[in-house]
């Protein structure tokens, strides 16, 4: 199988890394590069599990070529503490953990992504646009409601998310 | 074309674990080196939170503080046994489990306190924050960790403790048949408001009211995270999700999210729960635990408000638009029962969207 030589920007490090042909993003990611926080989950870009960053755009890594990321910023979980100056939580995970966002946890970091994209477009989003903005993540066990607090807390600057309530 | 409002409610009385006892899990607990606690469990952690009440649970029965309290379940071929994380009986089994373990580790502990404040073991108490004193005398006092360090290498004693809980097998009368099926049941009740389009058969969730008695909630946080999550994988069952065809052909079958339908985030609607705490005579500390309750009421809820709505009794789950519009063709359209629009008092969705938990 042929193999391309791609670079990309991981969370901030330049990565040049082989990929095969038709590989996808999510498994560059997960075997490649040893980012396991992109979860896979459907395999078919319906559950959101895999959702990273592509210059700042919410993608799903698992219906991503590889290839095409050539010479491009991804950014995954494993960059949110990372980006906070060494391990420390980004307001958004804090945010998460406040508010019992997280249940088996699987979802968790797509939704991460996903609210960490619409953050840096929107910095006061409606109760509204948070749903909108996850509503290709899929999650199982929280019923939203916490998930949707947390964004809302994290935009308000880590509140109570009272205030997003309609 | 109209939009039907409906009002559901049921009731459940939940049995906490298997049936007519047996259903053992057991727990190890045993202090590190450096003082802190290690519970050792088979009882697999999905999200329920089984790690943190049973770590709350050592804490609170070792006398230490929560931070020095480690739960590993990480291998069920190498740790103690457990019959299993379901049937709701994780905090119920496996805390009193691990109390029993709890028990005994913290015995080694304070007779090793004991030796080293030449005391009598009996007159030591723990503050909860990782001191051991002499009762009335905080003053004559040694650490947690200097107990426990002090045990294994000046005494020679492991600081360790082992449980299990097993609830007797019941007898069951010849004469009568009577038996004691279950030693603790969890309540619930739940009032569920909706919409129906009779024109093409959708369910819309406007509020959900529930009151849920599951003992001491030993985790209020983690209860109320549950109760509302499982509310919704309990809609999910009740209104969307099936792995049958919408048609007979089997060609028609879900392969993924797409057709295979759960609620997303834009369909969740408010949830406002009560919880009541009635503390479990032979419950840790009082817990039950709500496992599976939290999805299980909302099913006939659906069911109750779907018939409110339109007339239509749907016996099999879920409640499809496509079962709905049938229903309404039999009996030749809607049949409101009333209910739901008189109780709902002509407020909309989204008016009643302000009300949350």
């Amino acid at each position: 199988m042929a193999k391309t030589p791609i670079a990309f920007t991981h969370n901030g490090d330049e990565r040049a890394v082989f990929v095969d042909d038709g590989q996808n993003l999510l498994d560059m990611l997960r075997r490649t590069a040893g980012d396991l926080t992109p979860k896979y989950g459907c395999g078919q870009g319906t559950c959101g599990a895999c959702t990273v960053l592509v210059d700042g755009a919410p993608q799903l890594a698992c219906i991503t070529l590889a290839e095409t990321v050539d010479g491009r910023r991804i950014d995954t979980v494993a960059g949110l503490a990372a980006g906070q100056g060494g391990g420390r939580l980004s307001p958004l995970q804090k945010a998460f953990m406040d508010n019992f966002a997280a249940q088996c946890g699987y979802c968790t970091d797509g939704m991460l992504m996903s609210a960490t994209a619409l953050l840096a477009r929107n910095p006061r989003p409606s109760r509204d646009e948070v749903v909108e903005a996850i509503s290709g993540n899929l999650c199982r066990c929280t019923g939203y409601e916490a998930i949707i607090n947390a964004v809302l807390q994290a935009a308000s600057g880590g509140g109570s998310a009272q205030a997003g309530r309609r | 074309m109209a939009i039907h409002k409906g009002r559901g409610f049921a009731s459940i009385n939940y049995p906490i674990g298997m049936n007519l006892g047996g259903d053992p899990s057991q727990a190890l607990v045993h202090s590190n080196p450096d003082g802190k606690f290690m519970v050792a469990l088979s009882s697999i952690d999905l999200g329920q939170g089984m790690k943190s009440v049973t770590r709350q649970i050592a804490a609170e029965t070792l006398g230490v503080p929560v931070e020095d309290v480690y739960v590993d379940t990480a291998d069920s071929d190498t740790g103690p046994h457990c019959m299993g994380s379901f049937a709701s009986r994780g905090t119920h089994r496996v805390g009193n489990a691990v109390i029993q373990a709890a028990r005994e580790a913290r015995a080694v502990m304070m007779e090793a306190a004991a030796e080293e404040l030449e005391v009598n073991a009996a007159d030591l108490v723990t503050d909860g924050k990782g001191n051991i004193h002499v009762a009335g005398a905080p003053s004559r006092s040694i650490t947690t960790a200097e107990a426990s360090a002090a045990a294994q290498f000046k005494h020679g004693k492991t600081v360790s403790g082992r449980g299990i809980f097993l609830i007797p097998l019941s007898e069951v009368s010849a004469e009568t048949g009577e038996m004691t099926p279950v030693s603790c049941f969890a309540h619930a009740a739940v009032i569920l408001d909706i919409e129906v389009c009779d024109e093409t058969g959708d369910v819309r969730v406007i509020e959900v009211n529930s009151s849920y008695e599951l003992g001491r909630a030993l985790n209020p946080k983690l209860v109320e995270q549950q109760l509302i999550g499982g509310a919704w994988m309990g809609l999910s069952h009740a209104l969307w999700e099936t792995t049958e065809p919408r048609y007979p052909e089997r060609d028609h079958l879900p392969t993924d999210f797409n057709h295979y339908l759960m609620p997303g985030p834009g369909d969740i609607a408010p949830h406002n729960v009560a919880v009541l705490e009635r503390p479990a005579p032979d419950g840790p500390f009082g817990g039950k635990g709500p496992g599976e309750m939290c999805a299980n009421p909302l099913l006939p809820a659906a069911a109750n408000a779907v018939f409110d709505a339109v007339g239509v009794r749907v016996t099999d789950l879920p409640i499809t638009p496509e079962k709905i519009l049938r229903g309404l063709r039999e009996n030749g359209g809607a049949r409101p029962r009333g209910r739901g629009a008189a109780l709902a008092g002509g407020r909309s969705g989204a008016e009643r969207r302000g009300v949350l938990v």
